[in-house]
């Protein structure tokens, strides 16, 4: 875009000279350059920034910490980054409540250090470090906490947000409880910025586990570690993580437990019980956990990353159909790991050519959308991108998706493309 | 369309037996649990599967007829209220269970199932349906949904709206859709059903939902707990939740209430200014040890006495005595409004202390229940119907009660709804610009404003309206999409 001088002058006045910038290679999302990278400091001035954009018919992309860019398909066009790298406070955290409010730029690691003083934490554990809160609302990013916890959409309990035209708009509130309009804060999560701009949030906290302890057990197979997942699933062991690492020599089922000093032995002893019958059930150390639990992060950086969402009682199937249809292939024996207990396998695989990963995923698609679940690259070459799409075509509900859109963002203006449906 | 076809073709679709037409008929229908707004609806209709209702929809929409979808009308807010001229499709026909999926733990049900039969029926499973809302043995799971119904479980367990993983909705447009996944997780594009669940029954009517099963505790303990003043109950209540223990419930309910229970249903409530109703449940060890510490708290909080049950018979006595809070002010009132609040748990004792004074005030009585977990107040207004101005006063002082709830950083409502009672209310907690935002979403999905017309917001939003001069949407240019 050759972004025209008055827009240019408009925006520093907005933001002040020092945020704003000419965009640099390291600011393409899947390969479009945007011109501008703006960094506004309040909601007044995203407000004011996104009416000059519709004004202007520029397009416009939110960025958090620039995590989660590798998710979704390239933009349609890209004028202007909006950053929240400077909306990084933490505005209130009332710790008798257990709530607190954020501007949408403030990481997640520094949002748990705050409240961590208080013994609360917010319940969520995405795997990219770096994360903003706005950016895991937008990406309904979720790690394995999520069995016990559920997902941001859980813990949201109020949102502001700026529409295309600048249009600010607040729903939900400070309280745990509340019914009173609809609900925003959800219809946001996961809108991966086609919606509007995050700018605020309000969360539940909970209270820091006191005791930690994490088992493990192998499994021989899709059947056992279906098996293991389920038995720990319907006991009354009320785990915080169920997780399955399975690769081609190590298979594991992962269970992290959280209680408090009384109640972790209890709760250890019932795990292990439930699983001995899987094989050798270990206590892993604090520092073995950090490698094997279910906290572990992803080892590999350029891979690609299939995100299989199916009901939890087709584990084994999910992880037989992911080993075939790469065995088909001659492509090595994925890796992969998993909420077992919610039904999130993530397949991953690097070094494979394009057409071997678009015929992987096509047939990924094919069984599990037909199943009543869903397939979507969380990560992949831009290459690979344009044979398959990040996303599945979705249910009969696109429809409405698409309407939501349009009411929305009827010029089109926010991060078009990216999202389900080439919206 | 003339209304004797109307008749004929609604009959066409559920037969004679399922449309109720008759004046003095039609009355029965002509207010939910909130009874003093009523309006009796020109038809209703009574279908008896998703097809019935995308059919009964359909004609709807075709002839530009508003329509409203009720439950078992037990809703405290006239979400159900009919309109005018208009069709209430009453869902209580639909009642079956349709699969019971234990190893997903999941459930799927028609929306008039009543929420209690979901627990009952996978009970011998060791399984339950966690959202538990006062009026669970006549409340509908789809009204439920429509109202995001909370239940005095909801602090551990969280709400409906975290419960409901699936939809089969009837768009206003007699269109049917799928939405969340269901027993799948995760489903790719936006939360519509997080935005579906809680919106009233404003959006569609849902026809199939897929619930998620909670295994049973293996311990549960319950106390009961009495105090001088709900302040030392409000004391123990922070104490608890300040030392990081989330139990499964804890109420409160002061003299007043406490009186009108005792008379209704006998429970042996302690003499007393306040009592807890406080139960842990979980894993033994965890629960006993917390159990024994939440005792500790109340009696640093000088409660005056502690009572454990000892059983399943005395656990379900103390829920028996809070369940039955608001049907009991019949005992001891003519007439009552239900009030439902929520403040940030800390604002509890300055909250309370407001409500005193504005009883005082307007010389009304007023009895207190809450949800003290998660700050969510039942102040109900005791008065005389029969005493000129009295009811106006009743309802002036709910009013205020809730303008404070608001001041001191809470909400309207928490489980109740806005429906028609508090639409007047919508802009004391919310701008011009949120509601019309928040009105995209009905735009979205009923353009024609035909679903549970009047609802909500105070003044409805024409959909067609395009803020800036018009431009062809992107996608539209792009032959992406064909149609908005």
């Amino acid at each position: 875009m050759q972004t025209q001088n008055g827009v240019v002058e408009d925006l520093q006045e907005i933001v002040g000279l020092d945020n704003l910038h000419k965009a640099t290679a390291e600011d393409a999302i899947e390969g479009v350059e945007p011109s501008l990278v703006v960094e506004p400091g309040s909601v007044e001035e995203i407000s004011a920034i996104m009416n000059l954009a519709a004004r202007e018919n520029l397009t416009v992309s939110p960025r958090g910490g620039g995590t989660k860019t590798h998710i979704g398909d390239p933009p349609r066009r890209l004028d202007l980054i909006l950053s929240t790298a400077r909306m990084n406070e933490v505005l209130e955290h009332t710790p008798g409540d257990q709530i607190v409010r954020v501007e949408a730029g403030v990481k997640l690691e520094d949002l748990q250090e705050h409240v961590s003083g208080s013994n609360q934490m917010l319940a969520i554990d995405p795997p990219e470090s770096g994360a903003t809160l706005g950016g895991i609302i937008a990406a309904n990013s979720s790690g394995p906490r999520r069995y016990k916890y559920g997902t941001i959409r859980d813990l949201i309990i109020g949102i502001t947000v700026v529409l295309h035209d600048g249009t600010v708009a607040r729903a939900g509130g400070k309280v745990v409880k509340n019914v009173a309009g609809y609900d925003l804060s959800k219809l946001f999560t996961g809108s991966l910025g086609t919606l509007g701009v995050i700018a605020t949030a309000n969360f539940r906290l909970h209270p820091r586990p006191a005791a930690t302890r994490t088992v493990t057990v192998s499994v021989a197979g899709p059947e056992q570690a279906k098996q293991a997942a389920q038995s720990i699933v319907h006991s009354q062991v009320e785990a915080t993580a169920v997780e399955l690492h399975y690769g081609e020599d190590e298979k594991l089922l992962t269970v992290l437990l959280e209680s408090i000093p009384g109640g972790i032995d209890h709760k250890t002893e019932t795990a292990t019980f439930l699983l001995k019958q899987f094989g050798e059930v270990r206590t892993l150390s604090d520092e073995e956990a950090e490698h094997l639990g279910p906290l572990a992060p992803s080892a590999v950086a350029d891979e690609v990353v299939l995100k299989v969402a199916a009901p939890p009682v087709e584990l084994d199937a999910v992880l037989g159909s992911a080993v075939d249809a790469a065995e088909r292939r001659d492509m090595p024996h994925p890796r992969i790991t998993g909420q077992a207990g919610t039904g999130v396998t993530l397949i991953r695989f690097s070094g494979i050519d394009d057409d071997s990963a678009a015929g992987f995923v096509e047939e990924m698609r094919e069984i599990w959308v037909r199943k009543g679940g869903s397939a979507t690259l969380q990560r992949a070459p831009l290459t690979l991108k344009q044979r398959v799409s990040t996303w599945d075509n979705g249910g009969d509900y696109l429809g409405l998706v698409r309407r939501v859109k349009e009411k929305f963002d009827p010029r089109g203006g926010m991060n078009p493309g990216r999202f389900l449906g080439g919206l | 369309m003339e209304r004797s076809r109307l008749i004929r073709e609604m009959e066409g679709i559920v037969g004679a037996e399922g449309v109720v037409h008759e004046h003095e008929q039609l009355r029965t229908y002509e207010c939910d649990g909130l009874m003093n707004y009523r309006v009796i609806p020109d038809l209703v209709v009574l279908p008896e599967s998703g097809e019935h209702v995308q059919r009964i929809v359909k004609l709807c929409y075709d002839e530009g007829i508003p329509f409203v979808a009720r439950g078992s009308g037990t809703g405290l807010s006239g979400g159900a209220l009919p309109v005018e001229s208009g069709v209430l499709i009453v869902l209580s026909r639909m009642r079956r269970i349709l699969e019971v999926d234990i190893p997903n733990q999941r459930i799927v049900v028609e929306p008039g199932v009543i929420n209690m039969w979901v627990s009952q029926e996978v009970a011998d499973e060791g399984y339950y349906y966690a959202p538990d809302p006062a009026s669970q043995i006549v409340s509908s799971i789809g009204g439920n949904l429509a109202e995001n119904s909370g239940g005095v479980h909801c602090l551990k367990y969280g709400f409906t709206t975290n419960h409901v993983m699936g939809a089969e909705v009837v768009l206003p447009d007699g269109s049917v859709t799928h939405i969340g996944g269901g027993r799948a997780p995760d489903a790719p594009g936006y939360d519509l059903l997080g935005a579906f669940v809680g919106s009233e029954g404003t959006l569609g009517i849902a026809t199939r939902i897929t619930l998620r099963l909670v295994r049973t505790p293996e311990s549960v303990q319950t106390l009961l707990a009495a105090f001088d003043d709900t302040e030392g109950a409000g004391g123990a209540v922070s104490g608890i939740i300040g030392e990081g223990i989330i139990p499964a419930a804890i109420e409160m309910m002061d003299r007043l209430t406490m009186e009108a229970v005792e008379a209704a249903v006998q429970p042996g409530l302690p003499d007393a200014g306040a009592v807890l109703v406080i139960e842990l449940d979980g894993p033994e060890a965890e629960v006993e040890e917390q159990f024994g510490r939440v005792k500790e708290i109340c009696e640093e909080n000088e409660a005056t006495g502690i009572r454990v049950a000892e059983d399943d018979a005395e656990r379900a006595l103390f829920w028996k005595a809070r369940k039955a809070a608001f049907g009991a002010m019949g005992r001891i009132s003519n007439d009552y409004y239900v009030q439902d609040g929520v403040i940030p748990r800390t604002e509890l004792p300055s909250v309370l202390k407001r409500i005193s004074e504005l009883s005082e005030e307007y010389r009304l009585r007023v009895a207190n229940v809450f949800h003290a977990g998660d700050g969510n107040l039942h102040p109900l207004v005791l008065y005389n119907n029969d005493t000129e101005g009295e009811a106006e006063r009743a309802e002036e002082l709910a009013g205020e009660i809730v303008f404070a709830c608001l001041d001191h950083g809470g909400s309207l409502t928490g489980e109740h709804g806005i429906g028609q009672d508090k639409k007047k209310y919508m802009p004391k907690m919310f701008t011009d610009d949120d509601m019309n935002v928040m009105q995209l979403l009905k735009c979205s999905f009923d353009p024609h404003r035909i679903c549970n017309p009047g609802k909500i917001f105070p003044t409805p939003r024409l959909c067609g309206e395009r803020p800036g001069p018009f431009h062809m949407h992107p996608l539209q240019k792009a032959g992406i999409v064909e149609q908005f």
